[in-house]
Parts: structure tokens; C-alpha cells; sequence
């Protein structure tokens, strides 16, 4: 069987600097909700930028369902990375001068496939749209706002509706609720996790928040899979 | 996509795109501006006499004529006969002659001594000929008209009388005192030597020399004015003379005639040849207008670089999030390099566009106080070629903030900080 996300002798380091990044093996299953930890500058999101193939890796292999990354041109990998994931960062998701709705559609508009799967599912990619932000909580004259007139918690639920529209295969989130306090952390996570189970989506949860653990099918920790210790360098 | 994208992006920027898109058209302004001055004065300088097809003058050289002549700068070394020039009015190419002697000055301006033809032949700048805007012509003994400088600046009206100096320039002689003259009529400005000169008739001239001999006066004789008349005022030599020929196809035939003129040494120049030999010159000051319009330019696309450098960390996190959500770097590149080419391209046409109407307002002005004649026009090949080397310039310089962008976006991979 595919893996979602398969990574083999994978190493790592910025230009000039130490291997910060050197994993023997790891992997996550299709539908699989993985919560990875670790301290802050452990490389989680160097990880990330690796999986979503903005940095390629110095050595090994890493797959994303069953497509090896550095066989993939640069246009070919920006291709794959928004028509296989959606991305939720910390803070700073979306282009505050467009309004929520043209943000929740920004990935269509780069990806065919997304657009294709978000019409197949509920007409249009429109509707999809307005239906995942519905299932987020935000409706009505909200949707015209420009972005940067939400509060961060709709931000990130916002966010949340444009990583999932056109039912990427792999979600990946960067501690998308340090931003939130725990009672819209706990509202966000219940909407995001029952979101991905409800369209499949693999979901790739990183935090330093280990309380958190618990909601997951399996907690991976970075430092326990790196085998350097890239402390006090840049994640 | 890409393009509304760029057009939300651009307009959530506005003001700061505004103030990149005033610098530029500010440059193109400002290039074009000095351009067009630079090919004005030099257009106004090659027409400081227009119309005429000879400048004739005893033997000297083409330029000295023409700085006494059409400057009225300097001195002429010798004086041509009354009876050459009446020979040269009859020759059957001339349509018109205009006698010119010089020597006399009032207050530093010099004093020609010409004939009514002056005001009917005399032309300047685009076939443009004289125009009083005071009072009309001499007529008789003793009466001036002034050109529009010396009439602002020494502060003269109608009916002002003024004193006549021997010799040219400030250094004076001595001075006519006994013989005032009358101002009768000013000019209106030309942007030419005719602005700095006394116009009065050549039987005047005569006149006040009549006690006069070798430049200075004679002692013990004194003529009053009003005895003038009952003398031969007829002139024994003048300065030099303007002629206008009937085909001027034939202003070689008659120039060769000239110079070999059997009676006395002559010199017949083309004014236009000899304004652009004098041009070299004083051309140094066309050199320096170049450097500095060239320099307006680098400053202009300076400013530009800077102010898209400085947005591109405004638009660091923009560019970030729309790679993750698929942007690819060519597209991410597209969009910067779009932006600051129809920046430039609107900056340059907004910068002609400022230059029209700038030139609409301060034209006339230019063209009464200085004869510069600054047309309201399309860019010519020359403009265009500028123009197109500073959208060029621009684009390549949109280029460096596009390529920040590049290094930015690989190194903060996905994460928008």
C-alpha cells in the first residue's frame, strides 16, 4: 500500500551550514492524522518546506504517494504541491487585500485538480468554498471582508477551508492554533480533524504542544527521529 | 488569475505605487524637458536671423561677421562702401537689402543704424518678423526704436529721450550728448540680439558724426540738430548688409559674386552655415545639458529600484502564501516583473503627459521671454528612442527586486515569516 508521505535516509542542511535534518525512515498512511512534535527550532518546518518540495534534500528519498519528489521539475513540484496539499502556517495565512472567499479559492485557481474535485463534490468550486467556510463557522457578509478584518481565530479557520477545498490528499499544519487561545484551539482542531476524516485527507500536525497529542492517530517526535541535533539553529 | 491577482496586489499598494509611478514620470519629465530645451536653444540659436540669405561684410572671417552682424558683438575691422552696397541692392538675384552700421551704443546695448526695410524683411526664428508692440517706426532724424531688452531693462517708454554714446559697449568714448534721441517704438521680444539693440536710421547715424572726425569731435564745431537737414546725410560706408534673394537657389551664384566683387574685398556668408560653425562654439552648454538629462534618467530609475526593493519586503509574506498555495516561482516572477513594467510604461506616459501640459502652460511664456519655441508635439524618433531606453532601464531594474524575490522565496521556503 502508498503511504501518504514516505521519507527514506533523508538529510538536510542549509547552504553553508551543519546537516540539521537526518531521518533514517518515517512515513505516514493515507487517512492517517499524525501529530509531530517537537521543541521550537528542532527543523519541524525546514521538515515541512521538504515535504511540500519547496527545499530539496541533500540526500535520500522522500514520497508522496508514491511519487518521489526529486524526480519532479521545480514547475512540476509546484504543480504536485497544490494539487496533492493544503498548508496551514502559524500566522500570516492569507493575502489580507482579497477577501475571505477569494482566499479559500486561491488554491483552484492555481490547481485544476483542486477546482475539478471541489466542483465534483459540491457543484462548484464556489460552493465548496462557501460550504467549507459554512462548516468553519463564518457565513454571510463575512465572506466579503477583506482578510486582514478577521480576528485571528476566523483567520485561521479561513485558512483551514482553503487548505481543504478541492480535498487536497495531505494536509499539512504548522502549529496552525499557537495563535489561539485554548478554547478556539480546541473548537478549530475539532472542525479541522472531523474535516479531514470526513474527505480522507491525510493530515500532518506539527506542534510543540504535546498536550495535544492525544487527538492523533500517532505522535511522532522529531528529535526522536533526527539523528542530529540542529538546536540553535534555524527551524 | 495572475493579472487580478497583481491588479488587487498593485491596488492594496497604491500609495506607495503612486509615489514610484511620480518619481518616474517625474524623470521622463524631466528628460524629455531638458531634450526639448536642448534642441529649442539650439534651434533658437540657429534662427537668430531667419530669412536672410546673405550676411555681407567687408573681407573678414564668416564668424566675425556674424557676431557683429547678427550679435552685434564686437567690432568690424573695416566698413564696406555706400556704392558697393548700392551695386549689391541692384544685382537682379536680391529681392531686399537691409543696410546695417554699427558702432554707436547706448548704455552698454548697441546702436544699429538700418533703414524701414528693417521692420519689413527682418526675420527671426520660425519666419517670424519684427512686431511693435509700442509706437511705430523711425521716420525721421533722431527718433529709436528699442529692442524689448534694452526698453525693460532700462526702464523706457514712449517719448523718453535718450543719449547716444560713441563706440560700442560700456567703455564709452564720449556721447552725443547734443543730440538726444526720442524713443518712438518697441519691440516686442524675440529671444534674439534684436532685443539688446537701439534701432535708428542710418541718415541719424550721420548726423551725430557730422562734427565728429576719427572718433572724437571736432573742437570748436558744434552742429545743432535742427541745421542736420541742410547736410548730404547720405552715408559713406556701412557695417555690413542683410540681403533676401528673389530664388534662393541662387544664393551660391550670388555669394561667389560677391566675393569677387571687383571694387572692393567682400565677404558674403550663409547666416545658417556660419550659426552652426559658431554653435560649435558654444556648444559645450548642449554637452552639458545632455550629462544632465542623463543623469535626471539614473536618478529617475534609482528612485525606482529603491521603492520596489523597499515594497518587496511589504510583499514578502503576499509572495509566500501564494506559493503554498501552488504560485510557482516563474509565475511569482512574472508578477514582479509585469508590475514594474507597466509601472515604467505608465510613469513614461504620464510623464509626457505632464510635459504637455507643462508645455502648454509655460510655451508662450518661453517663446516671448526667451524665443524659445517649445511645440506642443508628438515624440519625434529621438524621444521615442529615450523613452523606450527608460522602460527598458526600468524593466531590467524591476528584474533586481524580482530576483530578491526568488532568493527570498527558496529561502524562507514555506513557512511566510
Amino acid at each position: 500500500m502508498t503511504h501518504a508521505c514516505h521519507l527514506d535516509n533523508l538529510q538536510f542542511a542549509w547552504p553553508g551550514q551543519a546537516v540539521c535534518l537526518s531521518i533514517d525512515h518515517a512515513a505516514v498512511d493515507c487517512s492517517e492524522q499524525v501529530f509531530l512534535h517537537g521543541p521550537s527550532g528542532c527543523g519541524k518546518s525546514t521538515l515541512l518546506a521538504l515535504l511540500g518540495g519547496i527545499l530539496q534534500p541533500q540526500a535520500g528519498r522522500i514520497e508522496i504517494f508514491g511519487t518521489s519528489l526529486a524526480r519532479l521539475s521545480g514547475r512540476q513540484r509546484d504543480r504536485f504541491r497544490v494539487d496533492h496539499m493544503g498548508f496551514i502556517f502559524q500566522q500570516f495565512n492569507l493575502i489580507p487585500y482579497l477577501d475571505v472567499l477569494a482566499n479559500v479559492l486561491l488554491p483552484c485557481h492555481f490547481s485544476a485538480q483542486r477546482a475539478g474535485q471541489a466542483a465534483a463534490r459540491d457543484g462548484s468550486a464556489k460552493a465548496s468554498a462557501m460550504k467549507l467556510l459554512a462548516i468553519m463557522g463564518l457565513e454571510g457578509k463575512l465572506l466579503s471582508r477583506p482578510a486582514n478584518q478577521l480576528s485571528a481565530g476566523q483567520q485561521q479557520r479561513v485558512a483551514a477551508a482553503r487548505a481543504l477545498i478541492g480535498q487536497p490528499a495531505l494536509l499539512i499544519a504548522d502549529e496552525p492554533t499557537s495563535a489561539l487561545d485554548s478554547e478556539h484551539q480546541q473548537n478549530f482542531l475539532d472542525l479541522l480533524q472531523a474535516e479531514c476524516r470526513r474527505l480522507g485527507s491525510s493530515l500532518i500536525f506539527v506542534s510543540h504542544d504535546q498536550r495535544l497529542a492525544g487527538r492523533f492517530d500517532r505522535a511522532i517526535s522529531l528529535p526522536g527521529i533526527n539523528r542530529v541535533s540542529p538546536l540553535g539553529q534555524g527551524a | 488569475m495572475l493579472l487580478r491577482l497583481g491588479l488587487a496586489s498593485a491596488w492594496n499598494r497604491r500609495y506607495t505605487l503612486m509615489l514610484t509611478l511620480l518619481s518616474v514620470a517625474l524623470a521622463v519629465t524631466l528628460l524629455l524637458g531638458v531634450e526639448r530645451l536642448r534642441h529649442a536653444t539650439k534651434a533658437a540659436f540657429a534662427q537668430s536671423i531667419s530669412g536672410t540669405d546673405l550676411v555681407i561684410g567687408a573681407r573678414s572671417s564668416p564668424v566675425q561677421l556674424v557676431l557683429y552682424a547678427v550679435f552685434r558683438l564686437g567690432e568690424a575691422t573695416n566698413n564696406l562702401r555706400w556704392s558697393s552696397y548700392e551695386s549689391i541692392s541692384q544685382l537682379p538675384m536680391v529681392a531686399w537689402s537691409i543696410p546695417l552700421s554699427l558702432g554707436d551704443s547706448h548704455r552698454g546695448f548697441p546702436v544699429l543704424g538700418t533703414t524701414a526695410a528693417y521692420f519689413t524683411h527682418y526675420r527671426h526664428g520660425a519666419a517670424k518678423s519684427l512686431f511693435l508692440i509700442e509706437g511705430r517706426p523711425f521716420a525721421t532724424h533722431f527718433e529709436a526704436v528699442l529692442g524689448a531688452e534694452v526698453a525693460a531693462r532700462l526702464g523706457y517708454r514712449l517719448g523718453d529721450r535718450i543719449i547716444l554714446s560713441h563706440g560700442a559697449g560700456d567703455f564709452s568714448l564720449g556721447e552725443h550728448a547734443d543730440k538726444p534721441f526720442v524713443v518712438v517704438g518697441i519691440l516686442s521680444p524675440t529671444g534674439t540680439p534684436v532685443d539688446r539693440t537701439v534701432h535708428v536710421s542710418l541718415a541719424s547715424i550721420e548726423a551725430i558724426h557730422l562734427d565728429w572726425v576719427a572718433g572724437a569731435p571736432i573742437p570748436g564745431l558744434t552742429i545743432p540738430p535742427e541745421q542736420v537737414s541742410k547736410f548730404d546725410l547720405q552715408p559713406k560706408t556701412i557695417t555690413a548688409v542683410l540681403v533676401g534673394l528673389k530664388n534662393r537657389a541662387a544664393v551660391f551664384r550670388v555669394q561667389r559674386q560677391i566675393n569677387e566683387f571687383a571694387a572692393e574685398p567682400l565677404l558674403a556668408v550663409l547666416p545658417g552655415v556660419a550659426l552652426d560653425e559658431l554653435w560649435q562654439v558654444v556648444g559645450l552648454v548642449e554637452k552639458i545639458l545632455l550629462l544632465v538629462s542623463a543623469l535626471v534618467v539614473v536618478i529617475g530609475l534609482a528612485g525606482l529600484v529603491a521603492v520596489v526593493l523597499a515594497s518587496l519586503n511589504e510583499r514578502r509574506r503576499e509572495l509566500a502564501i501564494l506559493r503554498s498555495v501552488g504560485a510557482s516561482l516563474p509565475q511569482i516572477l512574472a508578477l514582479l516583473l509585469i508590475e514594474g513594467i507597466l509601472l515604467t510604461i505608465c510613469g513614461a506616459l504620464l510623464g509626457f503627459a505632464l510635459l504637455s501640459s507643462l508645455g502648454v502652460v509655460f510655451a508662450p511664456m518661453l517663446e516671448s521671454r526667451l524665443g524659445l519655441s517649445l511645440a506642443l508635439a508628438l515624440p519625434n524618433s529621438q524621444e521615442m528612442k529615450l523613452l523606450g531606453m527608460v522602460v527598458l532601464t526600468g524593466a531590467m531594474s524591476s528584474l533586481i527586486p524580482a530576483l530578491q524575490a526568488y532568493r527570498l522565496a527558496l529561502a524562507d521556503g514555506l513557512n511566510p515569516r
